[in-house]
C-alpha cells in the first residue's frame, strides 16, 4: 500500500531516478522543484546544482514522463535569509560554514517538509545516498550501501521526527554509475548531466569575490602565533582555518616549511598562520547540537548525565566525521554543559569553527554538532 | 479536463474552429506568390482579415498580423522609440507613458526600452482597483511630450476596465499616439477600435478561442509609421515573414463564434462570476475581492486569502481538479507577488495569497459548485500550510 510521497527534484540525475524509483514503489507521488533564487540563471553553468531555469526544466521533463504532478514551490525567502545571509553571518565572525547542510536542516526537511505534511503527504523522497533503517528504539540513519557515495555526513543535522518522514530511494544504490545508467534506461536527458560540486548560490564558485562583495575588503595583518606580522591580508572573511594556497607571504618561514591559517579573527581583522603540526586539534565542541534518533542514553550507548543544561550523557566510542568527504575518525564523544563535546583518539588537521561534526556509531549517523571551539593538539601536549 | 477556470490564460479552441483551422491548413500556396494557388491564399488571407476587421472596428488595411500579442505590444512601443529615432536621430530623448500595473508584455519591453534605448517612462499611478488615474495622466502628459501612451483595456489579473475613451481624448489633445492592449478584454467586452480612438491595438487569437502564435496589431491609418521589429520581405505594412492564412482564418472564425457568445451569454457568465463570489466570501468571511466592482471582465473573479499562500491554494484546487491561477503565468512557474496587486497598493504578504479565477462561456453552474463545495476545505489546509513554513 503506497502513501503520498513529495519528490524533491533538484534536475539532477539522483533525485530524478529517486522520484521513479518512489513511483515504481506504488506510492503517490508529486514532484516539487523548489525555486531557492530569486534571480535564477537561465542556463546551467559549470558545475553549479539546481538554481537555473534550465534546472527546473529538466525536473520537470522527468515528472512529464513519470506522469506524476510537478510543481514549484519558492522558498527564495527563506533560503536567502536561513542559507545565504548564515553563510555571510559565519565568515563575518571567523567560522566556516557548510551551506548545504544548512539548507537540509532549514529548508528541505523543515520548511519543505512542513509545508508538505500539512498538505497531505506522508513523506519526502530525495536523491540523497543515505539509509534510513527501523531500529529498536525507532528510525535510525545509517551511512549508504557504497562509501564513496555516502552523502549521511550532510544529513546529519535530521531530527527524529524528520527522520521519520524522510525517503532515500537511492540507498542501496552501489554506485552513480549505476543511477545513470537507470536514468538513460528510463529515458531521462539528465542520464548524462554532470554532476554538482559548487556552491549553488555563488554563481562563478569565487566564494572569496562574493564574500568581499557583501562584507567589504579591509586590509590587515597576517600573523603568527607568537605576534609576528608575516603579511597582509585584504580582508579576514576570506580565509579558512587550514588553508595553505592564497596567502601570498612574503618570505617563507624560518624553517623553510609551509604555513597555513590556524585560525581568523575578524574583530581585530587578523589572520594567524603556523607550521601544520599547529592545526592538530584533539578536542572539539559544539552547543548547537541534533540527535538523529534516539539519543545516545536511549540507544544504550552511553549513562544519563543530564545537568543543569538539560541533556548529558557519560563519554562513549564512537567516529567522529567533520567534512562530506573526510575520513571518519575514532573518538570518545559526551555531553555535558548543553554541549556536545569530542575527544578524538588521533588528532585531526584544519577544524574550523562552524563546520559540523556528525558522529557515528557503526553505519549509524547518531548526530551532530557545529563546532564552536577546538582544543590545539599541540597546547595539550606543552600544557601536559 | 476537471473545472477549467483559467480562460484568461488560454481559452479552449472550439471542436469548430478546430475543424475550420485544419481545413485551411490544407491550402497550398504562399499568398505573397504571384499564381493562382498563391492568389487563392491570398483571397483566405483577406477575407479573415476582413472578418476580423468588422468585429474590432478598423479596416482591413490597418490588421498588422504577428506571432501573437506580446509581439504586438513590442512592435506598438520599441516601434514608435525607434520610429523617433528614424525621424530625428539616434540621440532624440523619448518618452512613454504607461502605469506600472501593464502585464509583462508592456512592462518588460519598456525595461528594456529604457535600458537600451534610454527611453524615459513616466509612469501614471493606479488606484486600488488598478485603474489608471486620468487627472495624474492630464498632468503627466502637459510635462512629457511622449511617443506613445499604453494602457491595458482590461487589466488581465483583476480585471478592471480601463477609461480608454478618456485615455485617449487626453493623450491625442496632447499630441501623444495611444496603443492600448486589448488582449485580455476582446470577446468579453465590446472592443471597438475606432470607437475607442485609439493609435494602435494589441490582440490575440488564442484567448479568444483561436491558435497560439497568432494576434494583430491594429494600426491607424492615420498614425505616423512604427520602425519594425523583424525585417525581411516586407510582406505586411512594417512586418516581415510568411503569412500565417490558416492562423488567420482560424483567428477570424473564433473571433466571429466569441463575439456571438458574447452578446448572448456575458450576461449569465457575469451572474455566474458573482455567485462564485457571493458563495466564496460567505464560506470563508475573510476572503476579499481585488479590482473593480462596477466594471470589469464579465468571467473574471480576482481574489485574496489572508495567511495563505497563492502557490499552495493553487496546487490543493489542482488536487481537487480545479485549474485556477495566481495572476500571470511566468518563466519555470516561480511565483512572484503580482506586480499588479503591488502597484495598487497591497503588501507584497497580501499579494502572495492572490488567486484568479476566470470564467469563460462554457463555464457551467455544476463548475462553480464544485469550486465552492472544496474552497473552505482548500483555505484551511492552506493556512495550516503557510503556518507551518512560516515567514
Amino acid at each position: 500500500m503506497g502513501v503520498k510521497v513529495l519528490a524533491a527534484m533538484s534536475g539532477g540525475v539522483d533525485s530524478a531516478v529517486a522520484a521513479a524509483r518512489a513511483v515504481e514503489a506504488g506510492h503517490e507521488v508529486v514532484g516539487v522543484h523548489l525555486a531557492l533564487s530569486r534571480m535564477p540563471g537561465t542556463l546551467r553553468t559549470g558545475s553549479r546544482g539546481c538554481c537555473t531555469i534550465e534546472d527546473s526544466m529538466d525536473a520537470r521533463r522527468v515528472a512529464d514522463l513519470l506522469g506524476i504532478p510537478f510543481y514549484v514551490w519558492d522558498f527564495s525567502e527563506r533560503f536567502a535569509q536561513d542559507v545565504v545571509q548564515d553563510f555571510i553571518d559565519e565568515y563575518s565572525e571567523g567560522r566556516t560554514p557548510n551551506p548545504c547542510m544548512r539548507c537540509n536542516q532549514h529548508i528541505k526537511f523543515q520548511a519543505v517538509l512542513e509545508r508538505g505534511l500539512a498538505l497531505g503527504f506522508d513523506a519526502i523522497a530525495t536523491g540523497h545516498y543515505a539509509s534510513v533503517v527501523e531500529g529498536p528504539h525507532g528510525k535510525e540513519l545509517h551511512r549508504a550501501a557504497t562509501w564513496a557515495k555516502d552523502q549521511s555526513y550532510v544529513l546529519g543535522v535530521l531530527t527524529t521526527e524528520q527522520l521519520e518522514h524522510c525517503y532515500f530511494p537511492l540507498a542501496t544504490t552501489p554506485s552513480k554509475d549505476e543511477v545513470r545508467a537507470e536514468a538513460a534506461q528510463r529515458g531521462f536527458t539528465v542520464a548524462t548531466k554532470p554532476d554538482s560540486h559548487d556552491i549553488c548560490f555563488i554563481p562563478d564558485g569565487d566564494t572569496r569575490g562574493w564574500l568581499a562583495e557583501r562584507v567589504g575588503e579591509q586590509e590587515g595583518p597576517v600573523l603568527t602565533s607568537e605576534g609576528e606580522v608575516v603579511g597582509s591580508h585584504q580582508g579576514a572573511h576570506a580565509y579558512t582555518v587550514g588553508q595553505r594556497k592564497g596567502l601570498q607571504l612574503g618570505y617563507p618561514a624560518a624553517d623553510g616549511k609551509p604555513r597555513y591559517v590556524l585560525e581568523v579573527r575578524p574583530k581585530t581583522n587578523e589572520v594567524i598562520v603556523g607550521p601544520k603540526e599547529a592545526l592538530a586539534i584533539s578536542e572539539l565542541a559544539g552547543s548547537m547540537m541534533s540527535f538523529a534518533g534516539a539519543d545516545p542514553v536511549r540507544s544504550g550507548l552511553a549513562e544519563d548525565a543530564s545537568d543543569e543544561y538539560g541533556f548529558g550523557c557519560e563519554p562513549f566510542s564512537c567516529h567522529v566525521q567533520v567534512r562530506a568527504h573526510a575520513d571518519p575518525v575514532p573518538a570518545l564523544a559526551r555531553v555535558a554543559g548543553g554541549e556536545l563535546i569530542v575527544s578524538l583518539q588521533e588528532p585531526l588537521l584544519g577544524v574550523a569553527p562552524g563546520q559540523s561534526a556528525v558522529v557515528y556509531v557503526g553505519t549509524r549517523v547518531l548526530g551532530q554538532c557545529t563546532i564552536d571551539r577546538t582544543v590545539s593538539a599541540l597546547q595539550e601536549v606543552s600544557s601536559g | 479536463m476537471g473545472v477549467y477556470l483559467d480562460y484568461q490564460a488560454t481559452s479552449p479552441m472550439p471542436e469548430s474552429i478546430r475543424e475550420v483551422y485544419l481545413e485551411a491548413l490544407a491550402g497550398v500556396g504562399n499568398p505573397s506568390s504571384i499564381h493562382q494557388a498563391g492568389q487563392r491564399q491570398r483571397a483566405a488571407l483577406e477575407g479573415a482579415k476582413e472578418r476580423i476587421a468588422g468585429i474590432v472596428g478598423c479596416e482591413p488595411i490597418e490588421i498588422i498580423l504577428t506571432s501573437g500579442g506580446t509581439e504586438a505590444i513590442n512592435t506598438a512601443l520599441k516601434g514608435a522609440v525607434w520610429a523617433a529615432h528614424a525621424a530625428r536621430g539616434p540621440e532624440t530623448p523619448t518618452t512613454i507613458v504607461s502605469t506600472r500595473a501593464e502585464h509583462h508584455a508592456t512592462l518588460d519591453a519598456l525595461d528594456w526600452l529604457s535600458a537600451n534605448e534610454g527611453t524615459e517612462i513616466a509612469w501614471v499611478p493606479v488606484d486600488d482597483q488598478a485603474v489608471l488615474d486620468t487627472d495624474s495622466l492630464e498632468v503627466i502628459l502637459a510635462d512629457h511630450p511622449a511617443v506613445m501612451v499604453t494602457t491595458l483595456l482590461a487589466n488581465n489579473e483583476v480585471g478592471s476596465l480601463q477609461p480608454v475613451g478618456e485615455i485617449a481624448r487626453l493623450s491625442l489633445e496632447a499630441g501623444a499616439p495611444v496603443h492600448v492592449d486589448a488582449i485580455a478584454a476582446l470577446g468579453y467586452v465590446p472592443v471597438n477600435f475606432a470607437q475607442l480612438g485609439v493609435t494602435a491595438m494589441s490582440v490575440s487569437a488564442h484567448k479568444v478561442g483561436g491558435p497560439v502564435g497568432v494576434g494583430a496589431l491594429v494600426l491607424s491609418r492615420r498614425a505616423p509609421e512604427l520602425s519594425a521589429l523583424i525585417h525581411g520581405g516586407d510582406q505586411q505594412r512594417g512586418r516581415s515573414g510568411t503569412l500565417d492564412v490558416a492562423g488567420a482564418v482560424a483567428f477570424a472564425a473564433a473571433l466571429e463564434v466569441r463575439e456571438q457568445d458574447r452578446i448572448e451569454r456575458s450576461a449569465h457568465v457575469s451572474k455566474l462570476r458573482d455567485s462564485l463570489r457571493e458563495q466564496l466570501c460567505a464560506a470563508v468571511p475573510e476572503v476579499l475581492m481585488r479590482g473593480s466592482s462596477d466594471s470589469r471582465l464579465p468571467g473574471n473573479l480576482h481574489i485574496t486569502v489572508p495567511g495563505c499562500e497563492g502557490d499552495v491554494l493553487l496546487y490543493l484546487l489542482d488536487q481537487h481538479g480545479i485549474q485556477v491561477s495566481t495572476g500571470s503565468a511566468c518563466q519555470a512557474g516561480v511565483p512572484e507577488p503580482s506586480h499588479v496587486l503591488v502597484a495598487m497598493g497591497l503588501s507584497e504578504e497580501i499579494a502572495r495569497g492572490a488567486l484568479r479565477f476566470s470564467l469563460g462561456y462554457h463555464t457551467t453552474k455544476e463548475d462553480i459548485e464544485e469550486v465552492v463545495s472544496v474552497f473552505p476545505r482548500v483555505v484551511e489546509q492552506a493556512r495550516a500550510a503557510g503556518m507551518a513554513s512560516g515567514r
